[in-house]
């Protein structure tokens, strides 16, 4: 899938967060991820961050080319997890 | 006049328990306080009768006919003005009472035709009743003399007939329209003799104030106001109650037929969502179930650039099914999905979501609340921990402020907004949140405290506004949030809005609206009393739509304005059962009633039931499925009822996607947009020859009933069935009813649902188990579904979506009463005469600055497309902001309309496009092309010797 939109997403889900502290919107942002997310939107994500799409960047809205600070540290957590994020259980 | 089903008990009920005893006719009968005479009598089953009384309005008194005798007392009152009274005596009939009935109805003859073999209403028309019931033998007064026979009939309403000779002056009609539609559209014109019914300034109905709604016709007596089809057909001889199958109120009606032919459909007085009350759609719109464009026989084509090709059944269910094999057999497991429509009955929804999660073997099941109410299920479900509305409609009847934010309900949801009027007229007050003018704002007898005009996309920040004033304003109710919310959560939402950058001042810029009104209108609403909030997709359909859901719960938490009759936060849903096809589990995350898919016990239960392993992870939403067929992951959709082509939002994105599938099965009642794209068509059943339920926005389960045979020979829940079997995973019920019944074993808020139950009850509103065999009207009392209720922080995001030097202007876009939704039903309507094509309202100054006139053709241009249609130029909308509706497919509204969509629930942002509109004398080359493309899509092969 389009790898602009998913990051325009991934950002805009981050954003709602960014009002909570950094850690909680960190684990909001990928458990949403996880929760609502098909596998392959939440891998092709993934895939993103070895392209330069995780900068890091620490954007308001969803607007961006890059995943937000938020957004880029709940994806790294995706892809930590081998499964590329099995939902939460009982989430 | 009603139904057969429907019996009169001359005026309406009290409330409160029997508690006045008293005699009628020797009878004893025992009565609730303020009960008339009249229906004291008919509850112990004695008739009076009566002309001007009809139990949907109050007692009026004229007539004169319904008199009785009370022991000592003198004279002979009406009862249908007089109150029951313990002990009291009554006689019914007697020779004097006999007496002066008759002189009473020997004089209204004397003004009537006597026509009665010929008439329309012979057979069902209360004169004519009650000359019989009276005894009138002859009339000593003939026709010599003044009268009003032979006057012209106004015909002008597609609908109804108004034949003035027939008139008997008794003003149900009058008193209908204002008392149970509220539009006050009719009169009684003149004086004594010379007295008439009028619709508006002498106009007649199509061009006054009259929207249509059947309550007139419904109250009068006679054959004065009488629906054209029973002018044509004939009295009908059969009855089948039913639910409506357009918007989200669900009323209640019951079809008259003749035969398998509908003559009429008439409010249920009974029906609990609409207490005997209809719209022009309900009413009278249904005449597309049997539209020569019905597509009656399955279809299939290689391609669709081919015609179709008329088939049986067998043959197109088993291409279908060998071509999702085929598809997923190439492609993977995940590449083919199904999606269904809101349209469509709870027992047709879970059979597909059925389908996809056993058959299939994924989770790619989506439903078109995706695309309108989404972000209220997952923001109520956050705050309250259930995705739904917390009220019933009645409970309006109990606010004393009624604040509606980003609906319209005079013209989506009429039959509520009635009720909402009436209780408005009552004394209850209104505060609107809407960029446009919408016709509540101001109205006969309604006037809101406040129109918050905000800008398109800033409800977060008004709501941010409000919230603030009641949290510095010491408006919190304190003892409500400390037992019934997580302190936790409060405390940060408290320390949020009370920042200085939340102040009305503050978002004044942002929002347009003036400090001073977010002030007043946040006090009114947080000391008004029962103050009630009823949203519609003005909240939902924009990029923070969640946010605002959120937003709003927060509100209500903060006021304690939940858990009783009277408050609440409400959707206002806008197709029949959107509340339904969510709770049927077709979101691809979740089981019926909400449960993730990853939920271990959940899953095992649901694998135990339907014998088949299922997925644990979310499966794609229907956005997310475009976006995957243009990636080349997803070949293969199968769409129920629904129109996805033209109801969703930047179609030339939508048809590529479409165009890139392999296999696209399209189950509908007319060759719809999206069918121009499909290789296999299945003929879909109009809500009148299937069984089923649908659920409306106050989780009402209401019965849907076959009154005709299916025309394609099967019911679309037969079609779903045979195509699982063809895919190898077999279902078998005999009957919708068999479908509910597995629903009830595996959702635990409908463990108490059966056909049985809803025969009985009329219809029942979930949660309906052991702890509410009889269902649960207002949620949350004492305690939220989820334990403590959770405020979230809503901070406001501006939608990237903003206007700039070349698109200066917002495009928000609606609906109007007489259409619904993508129009395919009542565009095959003659509902036609009040709206023939979408047009764009525009403001005065943005026109003049334009060159534009009214009515002039004006390009609609977006970033991501143009269209044309006539403009209209009002001051409904404010400069800066036009408006459109999406009903019908040569504009193509969402052509226009982006991708951006919701953060939580990809719903997409409907109402926010900037766009730029300028004077054009020609189609655009969109429309140019698409409607050369729909013509050839149509095509159908002739029939094979
Ligand atoms: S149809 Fe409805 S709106 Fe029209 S005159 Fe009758 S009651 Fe009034
Ligand atoms: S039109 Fe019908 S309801 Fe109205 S006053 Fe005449 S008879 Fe009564
Ligand atoms: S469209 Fe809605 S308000 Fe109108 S009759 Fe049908 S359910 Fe009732
Ligand atoms: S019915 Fe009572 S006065 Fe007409």
């Amino acid at each position: 899938m389009d790898a602009q939109r998913l990051i325009y997403m991934a950002n805009q889900i981050a954003a709602f967060f960014t009002a909570y502290p950094e850690q909680e919107a960190v684990a909001a942002t990928e458990n949403h991820l996880r929760q609502f997310w098909d596998p392959r939107m939440r891998a092709q994500l993934a895939a993103c961050l070895g392209e330069g799409g995780g900068a890091g960047k620490d954007e308001g809205g969803g607007a961006g080319k890059e995943l937000s600070a938020i957004a880029h540290a709940a994806v790294l957590r995706l892809a930590a997890d081998k499964a590329a994020g099995a939902p939460a259980p009982g989430a | 006049m009603a139904a057969l089903l429907d019996c009169d008990m001359g005026t309406p009920a009290r409330p409160g328990t029997a508690g006045v005893t008293l005699e009628i006719d020797g009878m004893a009968v025992t009565v609730p306080q303020g009960t008339s005479l009249m229906r004291a009598a008919a509850l112990a089953g004695v008739k009076v009768p009566k002309l001007c009384a009809t139990d949907s309005l109050e007692a009026f008194g004229s007539c004169r006919l319904c008199l009785v005798e009370i022991e000592g007392r003198r004279g002979t009152p009406a009862s249908c003005t007089t109150p029951a009274e313990p002990g009291m005596k009554v006689s019914t009939q007697t020779d004097k009472l006999a007496k002066l009935r008759r002189g009473v109805m020997e004089l209204y003859i004397s003004d009537h035709p006597l026509d009665c073999l010929t008439c329309a209403a012979n057979g069902d028309c209360e004169l004519q009743d009650m000359a019989g019931a009276v005894g009138l033998r002859d009339v000593r007064y003939g026709y010599a003399g003044e009268n009003h026979l032979g006057q012209a009939k106004d015909e002008s309403n597609p609908y109804f007939t108004f034949d003035p000779s027939k008139c008997i002056l008794c003003s149900r009609c009058v008193r209908a329209c204002e008392e149970t539609q509220g539009t006050f559209a009719l009169t009684i014109d003149g004086r004594g003799f010379g007295s008439k019914i009028a619709a508006g300034m002498n106009e007649n109905f199509l061009s006054s104030e009259c929207v249509s709604c059947g309550a007139c016709v419904q109250a009068c007596p006679t054959a004065t106001l009488i629906e054209k089809n029973v002018v044509e057909m004939g009295q009908p001889e059969r009855e089948v109650l039913t639910t409506c199958a357009y918007c989200g109120v669900g009323c209640t009606f019951v079809a008259e037929l003749q035969g398998d032919r509908v003559v009429r459909m008439t409010p249920h007085k009974d029906g609990k969502a609409n207490r005997g009350h209809s719209c022009v759609k309900g009413r009278f719109a249904w005449g597309y179930a049997t539209h020569k464009d019905r597509v009656t026989k399955p279809m299939i084509r290689a391609s669709i650039a081919d015609p179709w090709r008329e088939v049986s059944w067998e043959e197109a269910i088993g291409h279908a099914a060998s071509e999702f094999r085929r598809i997923q057999g190439k492609y993977g497991r995940g590449a083919v999905g199904g999606i269904t429509s809101s349209r469509c009955t709870n027992e047709e929804t879970y059979l597909v979501q059925k389908l996809v999660r056993a058959a299939f073997g994924n989770n790619n099941t989506d439903t078109c609340a995706r695309v309108c109410h989404s972000p209220t299920g997952y923001g109520l479900k956050t705050a309250f921990g259930t995705s739904a509305g917390t009220q019933d409609f009645d409970s309006v009847m109990q606010a004393d402020l009624v604040l509606v934010i980003g609906a319209n309900p005079t013209d989506a949801h009429p039959v509520f907004a009635s009720r909402m009027k009436r209780r408005l007229r009552e004394g209850a007050r209104l505060i609107v949140a809407d960029p446009r003018r919408i016709d509540l704002v101001r109205m006969p007898h309604v006037e809101a405290a406040h129109h918050l005009q905000l800008l398109p996309g800033t409800n977060v920040a008004l709501i941010d506004a409000m919230a603030h004033v009641i949290a510095t304003e010491s408006l919190i109710d304190e003892d409500f949030v400390a037992e019934r919310c997580e302190t936790a959560d409060f405390q940060s939402w408290r320390a949020f809005v009370s920042k200085p950058e939340n102040s009305p001042e503050a978002m004044e810029r942002i929002t347009g609206v003036p400090a001073a009104e977010v002030r007043a209108a946040a006090r009114l609403y947080a000391t008004a009393g029962n103050a009630a909030i009823y949203y519609g997709l003005g909240v939902t359909e924009h990029s923070q739509g969640t946010t605002m859901v959120m937003g709003m719960a927060n509100l209500a938490m903060a006021t304690g304005n939940l858990g009783r009759p009277g408050v609440g936060v409400n959707p206002l849903r806008g197709q029949n059962n959107v509340q339904g096809a969510c709770d049927m589990g077709s979101f691809p995350h979740e089981f019926t009633g909400y449960r993730h898919v990853s939920d271990g016990p959940v899953r095992a239960m649901f694998e135990a039931a339907w014998g088949v392993a299922l997925d644990a992870e979310p499966g794609l939403r229907i956005p997310n499925m475009f976006d995957a067929a243009l990636d080349g992951s997803f070949k293969g959709l199968y769409v129920q009822g629904e129109d996805i082509a033209q109801s969703d939002p930047n179609i030339k994105h939508v048809s590529a996607a479409l165009a890139a599938m392999e296999c696209v099965v399209v189950q509908d009642l007319f060759l719809n947009e999206t069918a121009a794209y499909a290789h296999v068509f299945l003929p879909g059943a109009s809500f009148l020859e299937k069984d089923g339920t649908f659920t409306n926005a106050e989780r009402r389960i209401s019965r849907v009933r076959r009154a005709v045979k299916p025309l394609s020979g099967l019911a679309d829940w037969e079609a779903t069935m045979a195509l699982s079997n063809a895919l190898g995973y077999p279902m078998h019920y005999n009957h919708p009813s068999e479908i509910m019944d597995e629903i009830a074993r595996l959702t635990p808020g409908f463990a108490g649902v059966s056909y049985d139950l809803l025969d009985r009850a009329g219809s029942v509103q979930w949660p309906c188990n052991d702890k509410a065999p009889e269902g649960t009207p207002v949620m949350h009392i004492g305690g939220f579904a989820r334990g403590k209720g959770r405020f979230m922080i809503t901070q406001y995001v501006p939608t990237d979506e903003r206007t700039g030097p070349r698109f200066p202007l917002l495009l928000t876009t609606g609906r109007i009463l007489s259409q619904y939704n993508v129009g395919a039903q009542s565009r095959r309507t003659d509902n036609v005469v009040w709206h023939e094509e979408d047009v764009l309202e525009i403001h005065p100054h943005d026109a003049e600055n334009r060159g534009i006139r009214d009515g002039d053709r004006v390009a609609l241009v977006s970033r991501v497309g143009d269209t044309t249609l006539p403009a209209r130029i009002t001051d409904r909308v404010q400069p800066g902001v036009v408006y459109t509706t999406f009903h019908h497919p040569e504009t193509g509204a969402n052509v226009i309309t982006t991708e951006y969509s919701d953060w939580a629930t990809n719903c997409p942002e409907y109402k926010v496009t900037a766009v730029e509109v300028r004077a054009t004398n020609r189609l655009s080359n969109w429309q140019a092309e698409n409607s050369e493309f729909r013509r050839r899509a149509a095509r159908i092969a002739p029939a094979a010797e």
